[in-house]
């Protein structure tokens, strides 16, 4: 064979699809992989499978009907969904709600996303081929799920924030559930690390792998643990404490390697402060009404309302530019999951096909979040 | 940087701007002509006392008359926030440029407002329709798009 | 041996002799062979539908769950409808399949560990096929295997196939040397390569014991080595269903599914039986030198429990691994093997060799 021929072959690439039903893509996620061998060229996601236009949707939709629709998007930070959305109608009807209210949304927020993580290290064990953290994550979850039902009727999309407060009160023995449960995750969760943490075999697919700079974590806007991961300082409870976070004491955990281990250890380091901040607050839950009477069709007054908060996965913003009727002109979401995705080539690049699982699973993709 | 600080620091850019809205929203809020938001941008980000280098959000608005384009920037290093905003008077052809080479988050951002604004950005690397078919006609987020089947108005 | 009711050869002689007194000798040959064929035949799927039962159930309970509990009393007879359901399934082909390959590849696999099956001896004087080169017979054939899984990935005209059927292949044939090695340091204290000599040869007390501690790195590495070889957690980066959806079979339906999924679980208790003769004393039972009594007592236990006992351990100890390990890479895994598992056992048998040359083992 002459040399040319040679290149030829060497330089074919082929191309994979991965999706839309694939196991490790956590949804309808297509990524198209140019791979060379086993080594990855080029991923390039194709999104929509699952776009559902709720901005349009929003547009002729009420406030109150709106918080609904936050749900159904990234759906393991619903909670959080909500509140953003009804900061922002509270923001713009200028209502103050209770301390009650923001200790009881502080508290809800912190289970989510406990139980966000609980479901994330399941599943990323999963991924990596150790089923059993599967059923343990599912295990532990399950205790939160049932609180949630015991709270607002609901195990996922909880829809508990209206704008003006919570939608019931909290049950009588909501206290003693929480705090039962802090006791025993605080057993279960060093489990996690004796699991998976701590293996060797884990440790050598994490560390390194798919490591992204401070500066392209910035410049992508990856948010939550995966940008802290990265040295990106992005959290916004600290930053712009919202609800009850400027009341307590906890610290933004922030790493500087930004590889899989690195975003794997903030996450499991943020179940520890999660469960710190409920700590401190589920038992100094002051008195007051949990919801406001708000008009039943609120219109919000000619403006911009920008409000962000912190989910699971990062930074959620929600963007209402009102002309003053009953529904907004325009609403957007700047949901984590969309920026966090748009860096995945940069990490993925030249990395194995097992890897790119690796890191699909670390950045913590929940795709109606980004398809909205 | 107090809001005072940083209105005189861009101000003194020396590009045209304006400063809408100025005590309605809780960010600091400049207006820019499409054609000069690139330069602004560019010295917004490398300007070592401004340095936004976080584009946390980027919208696409259809006011009917003109297309706005909403940049909210952070800066990670002195923690203030900005919003630029800029219309674009074509509302038929909107054509702007990109701000890629700054943030490359609106690689992503971008494609969105292309595929359901139908805003154009000069110089982005790969524009092309995000969530909707590549054959699909029309902006659905533009304000006169009608969808007789999945539409329900209230 | 004491008790030698349970010797099998007194069984087997007495079936050929009435066996020759009714036919030639050519017939008695042939129907030999059938009735050894039909026992096979039913070890294999009995096999087959316990081990398949046994891992659900172990999956389970380190999974804090019950598993199938439905079926039968605790579940036990959920594989046999599975079977049923799998049986009834369509068999489908991929429109631009390679049929011939495709249909013959699941055939190709499940072949060659039926005939590794044979050279198993499982009780005294039980034993299909004893020949005088078992270890290399049972080395050799057990690699055929990956040419089905190379056919069933190429056929399946499916890249996550390919993938996965490539993956396989520089799994296996790079296990299989440490598998061949680390036996290989057992053969040097036995001298003989006849798996009913390596049984003899421990009936003072099991290689594992006798032969110092090279003998346990060269349990370990055949441990290691063993669950590689047959695709199964952390090392099944040929199904990889995180990765690869399923790998080499992703296409496969119905029975032939079936058979790549038989296939594996015969594996795994093919290399647990060699594990078990090779490095725990096959059907012998356990022995302590000088305690006479104890020794009685463990004689009084049947030979084949024994063996079953002990094959039945190192399968609990590959399910543990699967349920527990995640899953290497490929370059992890070519690297564990060239880089460490190579050279540790290269070194192992030059230290096994040294001990015998100098006596010093039991």
């Amino acid at each position: 064979m002459s040399t040319e021929v040679v290149n030829e072959i060497k330089e074919q690439e082929y191309f994979i699809n991965m999706g839309p039903q694939h196991p490790s893509t956590h949804g309808v996620l297509r990524l198209l992989l140019s791979l060379d061998g086993e080594i990855i060229k080029n991923v390039e996601p194709h999104l929509g499978y699952i776009h559902r236009s709720i901005e349009k949707m929003c547009e002729k939709d009420t406030y109150k009907m709106i918080v609904h629709l936050t749900d159904r998007m990234d759906y393991l930070s619903c909670h959080m969904n909500n509140e953003a959305v009804c900061l922002a109608v509270e923001k713009g009807i200028e209502l103050e709600v209770s301390d009650r209210v923001k200790v009881i949304r502080t508290i809800m927020s912190e289970l989510t996303r406990l139980s966000s993580h609980q479901l994330w290290w399941g599943v990323m064990g999963m991924d990596l081929g150790a089923i059993t953290s599967f059923l343990y994550g599912f295990r532990d979850r399950e205790m939160i799920i049932d609180i949630f039902e015991e709270t607002c009727g609901a195990r996922l999309t909880m829809n508990y924030n209206v704008p003006g407060g919570v939608m019931f009160d909290i049950p009588n023995n909501f206290q003693k559930r929480v705090k039962e449960f802090i006791i025993y995750f605080k057993k279960k969760l060093p489990e996690y690390d004796d699991l998976l943490s701590n293996n060797v075999i884990f440790k050598a697919r994490t560390e390194g792998v798919g490591i992204l700079s401070k500066e392209d974590a910035i410049s992508y806007g990856v948010t939550g643990p995966s940008g802290r991961a990265s040295g990106f300082s992005c959290d916004i409870r600290k930053q712009h404490p919202y609800s009850a976070y400027d009341r307590v004491d906890f610290k933004e955990i922030l790493y500087s390697e930004g590889d899989c281990f690195a975003r794997y250890k903030a996450r499991i380091d943020e179940m520890w402060e999660s469960m710190f901040i409920i700590e401190q607050l589920i038992d100094n839950i002051p008195e007051g009404s949990a919801r406001e009477t708000t008009r039943a069709v609120i219109k919000l007054p000619k403006g911009e309302f920008y409000q962000k908060v912190e989910t699971a996965r990062g930074e959620f913003g929600v963007y209402i530019i009102s002309d003053g009727k009953k529904s907004p002109y325009r609403l957007k979401f700047r949901s984590p999951g969309f920026s966090t995705l748009n860096a995945l080539n940069t990490m993925a690049k030249g990395s194995k096909i097992a890897d790119l699982v690796a890191i699909m699973s670390t950045i913590d993709l929940v795709i109606p979040d980004i398809d909205r | 940087m107090i809001r005072e600080e940083l209105k005189n620091k861009i101000i003194s850019f020396g590009i045209e701007i304006s400063f809408p809205k100025e005590d309605e929203t809780p960010f600091l809020t400049l207006s820019v002509n499409p054609t000069h938001l690139h330069q602004l941008a560019k010295q917004l980000k490398e300007d070592t006392s401004t340095s936004f280098d976080y584009m946390f959000c980027q919208t696409g608005i259809d006011w009917l008359e003109n297309m706005e384009i909403v940049y909210h920037l952070r800066s990670t290093s002195h923690g203030h926030e900005v919003v630029v905003r800029t219309q674009i008077t074509d509302r038929e052809n909107p054509t702007v440029d990109s701000v890629y080479d700054l943030w490359k988050t609106a690689d992503f951002h971008e494609r969105e407002i292309f595929d359901l604004l139908g805003v154009r950005f000069n110089n982005h690397p790969d524009l092309r329709r995000i969530f909707l078919d590549d054959d699909w006609e029309g902006y659905p987020l533009r304000k006169d798009y009608v969808d007789e089947i999945n539409i329900v108005e209230l | 041996m004491k008790f030698d009711i349970y010797d099998f050869s007194v069984l087997t002689k007495s079936i050929h002799e009435s066996l020759n007194s009714m036919m030639g000798e050519t017939a008695v040959m042939i129907s030999e062979m059938v009735i050894v064929g039909i026992i096979f035949l039913t070890l294999f799927a009995v096999l087959g539908l316990i081990l398949v039962y046994v891992e659900r159930k172990i999956c389970a309970f380190f999974q804090q769950r019950l598993g199938p509990m439905r079926v039968g009393f605790w579940g036990t007879a959920q594989t046999l409808a599975d079977l049923i359901k799998l049986l009834l399934k369509e068999p489908l082909i991929t429109k631009n399949a390679d049929k011939f390959l495709f249909n013959l590849a699941p055939f190709v696999l499940i072949i060659a560990s039926f005939m590794a099956m044979a050279a198993i001896p499982f009780a005294k004087g039980l034993h299909a096929f004893d020949i005088d080169i078992g270890v290399f017979y049972i080395t050799a054939i057990s690699s055929i295997g990956v040419v089905g899984v190379l056919l069933a990935g190429w056929a399946s005209n499916n890249k996550y196939s390919l993938i996965g059927a490539m993956r396989s292949g520089a799994q296996i044939i790079s296990y299989e040397l440490s598998v061949g090695l680390s036996l290989l340091t057992i053969i040097v204290l036995t001298g003989s390569l006849q798996f009913s000599e390596i049984i003899e040869s421990q009936r003072e007390g099991w290689w594992i014991f006798r032969g110092h501690i090279p003998a346990l790195i060269a349990f370990i590495i055949f441990l290691i080595a063993s669950t590689a070889e047959t695709n199964r957690g952390p090392f099944d980066l040929a199904e990889a269903e995180s990765e690869l959806t399923a790998g080499f079979h992703t296409e496969y339906s119905g029975m032939k599914f079936a058979f790549f999924f038989l296939a594996e679980f015969i594996n795994m208790f093919i290399v647990a039986a060699i594990g078990a003769t090779v490095f725990l004393g096959g059907w012998m039972p356990l022995h302590f030198g000088a305690l006479e009594s104890f020794n009685a007592i463990m004689d009084f236990i049947p030979p084949i429990f024994w063996f079953f006992g002990k094959t039945a351990f190192i399968i609990f100890l590959m399910m543990w691994f699967k349920w527990t390990f995640p899953r290497l890479r490929i370059d992890q895994l070519l690297t564990l093997e060239w880089k460490y598992l190579l050279p540790i056992n290269l070194i192992n048998i030059l230290v096994m060799a040294f001990f015998v040359l100098m006596g010093w083992y039991f």
